[in-house]
């Protein structure tokens, strides 16, 4: 008993010994980030690892609008949030319907479409960035939601068809035919049968989404360019092209715009790792 | 159990059915699948015509070839390609197997460690961003404490920024493929390990004979998609470095946004187009891997 006690604790502080590099390594930039943003500007850039009087004066500023950088805060949260919304509805019906028509309905080409959609998923999505710029000036699109919702429905929509597409193909064959004798129509068994079904996919591709979406830097700040256009990102990297730039609000403004994805991953985890995870790689 | 029943013995009304009905499906299977059609083909499709066309003039490939800067950013992609992938990659099967012992502690440890993955790349780089800053980021000035010397110029080294580009990458994606092959990690049968201990087999012949061979082909797959994810990796770079100092940090992710800044679209498209080698045959292996 008291052996084996021993060795647990053997064994523990062999794991504490990765554990505590791992946590470190980790934290480092997120601890960093939050210090900045409870510290007032002089003990920020001391160098010091704790403010002796944390302060909240730094959120004040950001939500208050009260620094011309951030005079837009609100408006360029909301785009953010408009596009990520939009992003995750859009790829959400549109590879929705692509797997089902693929899988269950057998569509003609599908199989093409799937491979071409593959395809998709494996460019690089900064080499596509430049031809994407050019296309959306084409169409007349740049600066407004539009360009950068449908940018990233582009770059979200063939993944999210492959783990559509695998999840659709385990349910069993006979739903299908057992709709069709009860004479229910394609749309009856995609509505009826099929979406219940395919919810914990669902959950997981549009979480995907809308986390891709609202982290997205590049092609935002390729896309958009116009201060009440622009999302949160594109507005914190145009911080670092001034000379003044008051690195304690921009942290602020960061860590804020950290919060949600992180509460969205961590409330949709189980969908995402069982969805995205198992899906992302077959061995 | 119902359906069963009615498709099992009977199958001839079910195939009588299927003819009037396939027609039907046919159109709502094409009705359905269009929406995604018409988005490739005018995002996908129609850009990568245009950045062809836009590129078509061999004259172009010639200015490429004698931009020092281009010759630079190769030489960088590979080694970002080599130290960043290499590192990451053994880092990450390393600590999935930290993170498959069963301690309620270890599992706390890990919803920590996705964070940097979790969250978007824009802020956390900028905090490593002024972490290293000369004067007033908290590394230098902890150097300056402790041995009253100035640290270096970290971002303005060409290869201490690109180390530290490296690193960032690193920093950011190292938790997503520890959890991939974590997942793979845990379908091999704990009795084998229990099993090769009682027949004397140490740790690390237990991970040479049993684990490496089980993950082998997942270790190469991560790999190679990996590979494609750090050629897209726009982020890590530019957002630290902004490809300086004097251009010499950039990746091909990066040098094609630069030449679009400087209004060289037909260059930004043709940095591209010439990297097209590198990726299509990962690409290839990967289409292959997945649709086997």
């Amino acid at each position: 008993m008291n052996r084996r006690f021993l060795r647990d604790v053997a064994t523990d502080a062999k794991l504490l010994l990765i554990a505590i590099p791992v946590l470190l390594w980790t934290l480092a930039p997120i601890y960093h980030l939050f210090l900045f943003a409870i510290s007032p500007k002089e003990v920020a850039f001391s160098g010091a690892l704790f403010p002796h009087r944390p302060t909240l004066k730094n959120f004040e500023v950001v939500f208050g609008q009260k620094h011309y950088f951030l005079i837009h805060f609100w408006e360029q949260l909301g785009n953010s949030l408009l596009i990520s919304v939009g992003t995750a509805i859009i790829t959400l019906l549109v590879a929705t319907w692509a797997a089902f028509s693929i899988s269950r309905l057998r569509a003609k080409g599908g199989r093409l479409v799937m491979n071409l959609a593959l395809l998709t998923y494996f460019i690089p999505a900064a080499f596509l960035a430049v031809p994407m710029y050019r296309t959306m000036g084409t169409y007349g699109l740049l600066n407004t939601e539009w360009a950068l919702i449908l940018a990233m429905v582009t770059i979200a929509a063939p993944y999210a068809i492959w783990i559509l597409k695998q999840a659709s193909d385990r349910l069993p064959r006979e739903l299908d035919e057992a709709a069709m004798i009860d004479g229910a129509s394609p749309l009856q068994l995609f509505r009826l049968v099929y979406l219940p079904l395919m919810t914990p996919s669902l959950v997981a591709v549009g979480t995907y989404a809308l986390l891709l979406a609202w982290n997205e830097y590049l092609y935002a700040f390729l896309l958009l360019s116009k201060d009440t256009a622009i999302t949160l990102p594109v507005a914190l990297g145009n911080f670092l092209s001034a000379d003044d730039s008051p690195w304690e609000l921009l942290m602020t403004a960061g860590l804020i715009y950290s919060l949600p994805p992180a509460a969205i991953y961590y409330t949709f985890k189980r969908y995402m790792s069982s969805g995205l995870t198992a899906g992302a790689v077959k061995g | 159990m119902s359906t069963q029943a009615i498709t099992g013995p009977d199958s001839e009304p079910l195939g009588a059915v299927k003819r009037r009905g396939l027609s039907s499906w046919q159109v709502w299977g094409t009705l359905m699948l269009a929406p995604y059609v018409v988005i490739f083909c005018a995002f996908v499709i129609y850009p990568v015509a245009y950045s062809f066309w836009l590129a078509r003039d061999p004259h172009v490939y010639e200015r490429l070839f004698e931009d020092p800067i281009f010759f630079r950013t190769l030489i960088n992609t590979l080694v970002f390609l080599i130290v960043a992938i290499n590192l990451k990659m053994v880092i990450a099967l390393f600590l999935s197997g930290f993170f498959a012992s069963k301690r309620a502690w270890v599992g706390l440890v890990a919803v920590v460690f996705i964070l940097p993955w979790a969250v978007p790349s824009i802020p956390t780089i900028l905090s490593i961003r002024f972490m290293l800053n000369p004067e007033w980021g908290v590394i230098n000035t902890t150097i300056f404490q402790l041995t009253g010397d100035d640290g270096p110029n970290w971002l303005n080294d060409p290869t201490l920024a690109m180390g530290l580009a490296i690193l960032t990458h690193i920093w950011k994606s190292l938790p997503f493929w520890t959890l991939i092959l974590l997942s793979g990690r845990l379908t091999i049968p704990h009795d084998i390990y229990e099993a090769a201990a009682v027949d004397g087999a140490g740790k690390w012949q237990q991970f040479r004979f049993i684990t490496w061979p089980s993950m082998q082909a997942l270790y190469v797959t991560c790999t190679i998609l990996s590979m494609i994810f750090t050629l897209g990796d726009f982020n890590s770079v530019y957002l630290l470095t902004g490809g300086g100092p004097a251009d010499l940090t950039h990746v091909l992710a990066t040098l094609g946004i630069r030449y679009l800044r400087l209004d060289q679209v037909d260059m930004a498209m043709a940095s591209i187009i010439v990297a097209l080698p590198l990726v299509l045959p990962l690409v290839f292996i990967m289409m292959r891997r997945l649709s086997k």
